[in-house]
Formats: C-alpha cells, sequence, structure tokens
C-alpha cells in the first residue's frame, strides 16, 4: 500500500484516496516542434527500475495535483511536494541521495534554477 | 448484542456555504462575516450553531442553520465584494449523517482508509466512504458524515449496514 502525504493538506493519504497522474515534470512540444518531439512528448516515458517523480491528485481530499518521488522497484516514498516546481527541489534530491548516495539528478542544474515562470512563457 | 454499533441520522436541517478564495488575503473578512473564527489547515472552528471547515488552501465550508442561510450568505458575498472569490449556497448539494454511540468510530473504520482515531480533537478529514467521496469531523457523543445528495441512499446503506448488530471489531 502506497501512503502519501499530500502537500496541499498534510494529510497523509491513502493510495485509494489518490488518482495517478504518470510522469512528472513532462515538457510540452505544442505547434512548431518537430514531429519526433512532439511523438516524444505524447508517448515516451520513463519506466525506470528505481526513483522516479510522479504525478498524483488528492482526489478524495482537497483535489490538488501534486509531485511525488518514489522508488518503484522498493515503494519506498522519498517525499512530496508541490507542483508548481520545474524540477525536484533540493530538498526531495538530498532525500533520495541520503538512501542512494550513487543516484544522480537527470537534468541540469541550470535548469533547475530557473523559475516556474519562464517555462510557461 | 442485537443492539446496533451506532445510531445512523440524517440530519435535514443544516445549510452549508462554501465559500473559495485566498485565503492569507481574505481570511479575515470571511471569518468577521461567517461569525466564526478561521480554522487552521485540516481542522473545522465552532462557535455556537455555526461551524467553519478548512476544505482544502483555497476553500472553507460554513455549516450553519438552515434558517440563516440567505443572511449569511450575503454578509459573505458583501465582505468578499472586493476579492477574487466565490461564496455559494451548497444546502442542496449534500447530505448529513450523524454517527452518535460509543462505537462510532469502529462503524467508520470499516468504511473509510483513514486513521480517523488519530484525528484531532477539532479536525475535519475529507476522504472516500466506500465508494464515494466525503467529509467526517467529531461532535460531541460521534461523529458528523458529509457526503453528496446524490449519493444519501448508498451512503445511509452502507452506515447503516456497517453499524449492523454484532458486528464490532474489538474482539466479542
Amino acid at each position: 500500500m502506497l501512503t502519501l502525504t499530500c502537500p496541499y493538506c498534510g494529510v497523509a493519504a491513502e493510495e485509494t484516496e489518490l488518482q495517478p497522474g504518470g510522469e512528472a515534470h513532462l515538457k510540452r512540444f505544442g505547434p512548431g516542434s518537430s514531429d519526433a518531439e512532439f511523438e516524444a512528448y505524447l508517448f515516451a516515458r520513463k519506466n525506470p527500475k528505481g526513483v522516479h517523480f510522479e504525478r498524483w491528485r488528492h482526489a478524495y481530499g482537497c483535489g490538488k495535483w501534486f509531485m511525488a518521488a518514489r522508488d518503484t522497484a522498493t515503494l519506498q516514498v522519498f517525499g512530496t511536494y508541490s507542483a508548481q516546481t520545474p524540477h525536484p527541489t533540493p530538498e526531495i534530491v538530498a532525500a533520495v541521495q541520503a538512501v542512494r548516495p550513487d543516484w544522480q539528478p537527470d537534468w541540469t542544474p541550470a535548469t533547475a534554477e530557473t523559475p516556474a515562470e519562464s517555462l510557461n512563457a | 448484542m442485537a443492539e446496533a454499533l451506532a445510531k445512523i441520522s440524517q440530519v435535514q436541517d443544516w445549510g452549508m456555504i462554501q465559500i473559495r478564495a485566498d485565503l492569507a488575503r481574505a481570511g479575515d473578512a470571511i471569518a468577521g462575516a461567517a461569525g466564526v473564527a478561521l480554522p487552521e489547515q485540516g481542522r473545522i472552528t465552532t462557535d455556537g450553531s455555526r461551524s467553519l471547515g478548512w476544505m482544502s488552501p483555497d476553500e472553507l465550508l460554513l455549516i450553519l442553520p438552515r434558517a440563516e442561510t440567505a443572511e449569511a450568505l450575503a454578509a459573505l458575498q458583501d465582505a468578499l465584494a472586493t476579492e477574487h472569490a466565490l461564496a455559494l449556497d451548497v444546502s442542496d448539494m449534500r447530505a448529513v449523517f450523524r454517527i452518535q454511540g460509543a462505537r462510532a468510530l469502529d462503524v467508520l473504520m470499516k468504511l473509510c482508509p483513514t486513521d480517523l482515531a488519530a484525528m484531532p480533537e477539532d479536525g475535519l478529514r475529507r476522504t472516500r466512504a466506500a465508494q464515494v467521496a466525503c467529509g467526517i469531523w467529531r461532535e460531541p457523543g460521534g461523529y458528523v458524515l458529509i457526503g453528496f445528495r446524490s449519493v444519501t441512499d448508498y451512503l445511509r446503506g452502507i452506515l447503516t449496514g456497517a453499524a449492523a448488530p454484532g458486528t464490532q471489531l474489538s474482539p466479542r
């Protein structure tokens, strides 16, 4: 059983109170992008054995979307964080690396500092 | 043995007003117009016949006697006139049940995937009861459960069934 703490209402919600939303931090490729980029945006998803970032919605609660970091093999939950973040937060990265010291983020630190507004531009 | 775990009764004379607003900005105005203190995250505050429950980061639920609904709604809409906010009478949208009795918690434990025993005394927990969404808080002698009116019969059925005599969770 998966129990995630909703960062918006602080409730430790059980899996059946939540709605899964698939992979987190997808970047949209819309009009003007190449066919390959658009196809990858629509269909290509990570399927790692290990650390994974996901979207969940607190459906039987406050109704907000949030992000969760967990291990797909051990089901260990590293933490949950606000959906208004372009990349996992430094606290989440630290929590993952505390358990898996050899794990490295697959996004570049430069974009990690990009504010959310510029991604919406 | 032949006694139900808890007494299930439906409440008909409550009014409810849904308030959606930026609580950090408009919290004081809402509390003033509602006549109840602003609840903290996941809590419900009560003052006399009125309660104000925290539903989500931008949503509150005012519970009050139905006769006072129109007046309170007007007061809230007046107080929130300058805000990007919504105050709406949702009395007819909801069904309210009282679960009263020493084993009221047993009834809810069978239906909700929630540790209600660990809920604070003034907590409000939104969760599900079997297949439908609900909200639960405490009152003297038991619990109050709110759900959507469209599933009233379903809620009454599962609550009555979960309270069937002789079905308590602790050993007999």
